[in-house]
């Protein structure tokens, strides 16, 4: 065998290897997804059944019997409120640690994300009655202060590590051009880093509508986002797969394809700086 | 002057998140020293350490704290391993390889209680699940995964949910590695594996290190995938200190209990925070 043929069938043994990793691991949503379109008889079927004529009857059964248009716009509402909030208190202090970082920057720093090693069960029980004796059980607002409270620490890193990297001298100009440091992160510096924020929104977008503790614990029937929703499923009356995979399907589907959209913006968000 | 204005521009998330911790934290100190179960109200009184004693001597105390850790560490390490290893695989250029990320990346954006509901039903279900049906395809008994392996089955979940963020990081993190070292190394005689132990291992110093970090955030607090799927059981089997307290302060309706208990979690994330930051912060750039 000549070297280039070596090389090739390398390059085939990884591209098999890693194509049979990535559908194993992506193999319980695709069961999911197609469990969505069976009866429920052919969910339970044993041996499993993958070809059998779809049906859309379950989800039809999902909206109905949940609501399933009331908990999406409650997902969304809550998440895209607690990011926009999130992102609008985050950039001025990020801008300020990032260009006019003091001695007690980094302890500063260090101490927000300590903030998210706070344990949340720690402070559940006051965090429920302050909220029942403010009126926000069971409210889209008081689940937008919590998201917003849970994901700044996070966003204010990341913002912290975009900014960082910016070139100093572009501000140095503009500062000569008498620019206040208002002005200089307004004009200059957002426009810059327009790409950074959008990965740090979107990251806090797949946080909070995966967000399950608060939710869970903080909403009923009204405010509840699709995470709540879906654990309404898991009582034990009995095995109604397609149902629960159709609902499921329908909760998960929209950030799913959020994500494949966002991958790369995502990706460079998530590494923090640490990989340039 | 600029320094006014720059902490300033600091003052609202700073001042918030110091409300965020102390009022709740101040609160539940406060709740943890006397008697408070929703039940019974209006016997607030002072018990002193009683809550806490009642809290440790709770026969799920010790055992909480070791699934709590044993979750931790478990995931972290089969995220770590297998996310290397995998991001190290789809390195190279291969037929599909974007849609392969995307397959990969995928569990990542599947929500808590989504993921345990298809685990534990369409999955480990003794008697319909997918692995009951390989195991008497392969003449073996099923196996009921959340009764008789509850918190490895929690692990299995959780890893799932974090393999992908390990991987991509590791992916992004390979995509800056040195190809002429690398190329370097090979026209000195080194072999894969020493390339994969010398140079790109030191490589993803960094970038394990976020990992951990960030996982560690996330790991400690696991509770919807219990919540949804064990329920803690059997018995205390795959409660972890979240979900303990869970148990104490809204199904026990002991606020008192429970409020002491997740002092015990404060204290356990700040132990594990301590050395994490000690050990990852240096590896981190601020």
């Amino acid at each position: 065998m000549t070297l280039t043929q070596q090389r090739k069938l390398k390059t085939l043994l990884v591209g098999l290897a890693s194509w049979c990793v990535a559908l194993l691991l992506f193999f319980p949503i695709f069961w999911m997804f197609i469990t969505s379109f069976k009866t429920e008889l052919q969910a339970i079927s044993v041996p499993p059944q993958l070809f059998f004529e779809p049906t859309l009857e379950n989800f039809t059964v999902v909206q109905e019997r949940s609501d399933y248009l009331k908990h999406a716009w409650n997902s969304v509402v809550t998440s895209f409120g607690a990011t926009i909030l999130a992102l609008i208190i985050a950039i001025p202090a990020a801008y300020s640690m990032a260009f006019f970082p003091g001695k007690r920057t980094k302890d500063i720093l260090l101490w927000m994300l300590s903030t998210k090693m706070l344990p949340a069960v720690g402070v559940l029980v006051p965090i429920y009655i302050l909220s029942r004796d403010y009126g926000l059980l069971d409210s889209k607002l008081g689940l937008v202060i919590i998201f917003t409270l849970m994901n700044l620490p996070i966003i204010v890193w990341m913002l912290f590590s975009y900014f960082k990297d910016l070139p100093k001298e572009i501000l140095e100009a503009a500062r000569m051009d008498g620019a206040t440091p208002w002005d200089e992160m307004i004009k200059v510096v957002l426009p810059l880093s327009v790409g950074g924020i959008a990965s740090t929104g979107l990251l806090s977008i797949v946080l909070c509508w995966n967000e399950a503790f608060w939710s869970l614990n903080l909403t009923a029937s009204e405010a509840a986002p699709l995470t709540a929703m879906i654990a309404s499923y898991s009582s034990p009356e009995g095995l109604f797969w397609a149902k629960l995979s159709a609902a499921s399907t329908l909760a998960c589907a929209p950030i799913v394809i959020f994500g494949w959209f966002c991958q790369k913006q995502l990706v460079q968000g998530l590494t923090f700086g640490a990989v340039k | 002057m600029k320094r006014s204005i720059t902490r300033l521009l600091m003052a609202p998330s700073v001042l918030l998140l110091l409300a965020w911790m102390l009022v709740p934290l101040s609160m539940t100190i406060y709740f943890s020293t006397i008697n408070y179960n929703l039940l019974y109200p209006g016997r607030n009184n002072f018990v002193g350490w009683m809550n806490f004693e009642f809290f440790i001597t709770d026969p799920g105390f010790w055992i909480a704290i070791s699934n709590t850790l044993i979750l931790l560490i478990s995931v972290l390490l089969i995220t770590v391993v297998l996310g290397v290893a995998l991001s190290a695989l789809i390195d190279k250029p291969f037929f599909g390889r974007n849609v392969v990320r995307v397959l990969l990346i995928s569990p990542f954006f599947i929500m808590p209680t989504v993921n345990a509901l298809i685990w534990k039903n369409m999955m480990m279900n003794p008697v319909y699940g997918i692995f009951a049906w390989i195991s008497q395809s392969l003449g073996l008994e099923p196996i009921d995964w959340l009764s008789d392996y509850p918190l490895m089955s929690i692990i299995i979940m959780v890893s799932w949910q974090w393999l992908p963020f390990a991987i991509l990081v590791f992916v992004t993190a390979l995509q800056s590695q040195d190809t002429e070292q690398k190329e370097a190394a090979q026209m000195d005689g080194a072999n894969g594996w020493h390339i994969f132990r010398y140079l790109t291992v030191p490589h993803l110093a960094r970038p394990i290190a976020v990992v951990v970090m960030i996982e560690t955030i996330f790991l400690l607090a696991v509770f919807a995938e219990i919540y949804v799927s064990t329920g803690g059981g059997p018995g205390y089997d795959s409660t972890n200190l979240a979900y303990l307290i869970y148990n104490q302060a809204l199904l026990q309706y002991d606020v008192g209990v429970a409020s002491a208990g997740g002092l015990f979690a404060v204290l356990l994330a700040n132990i594990v925070a301590f050395f994490l930051i000690r050990a990852v912060g240096k590896n981190l750039t601020v």
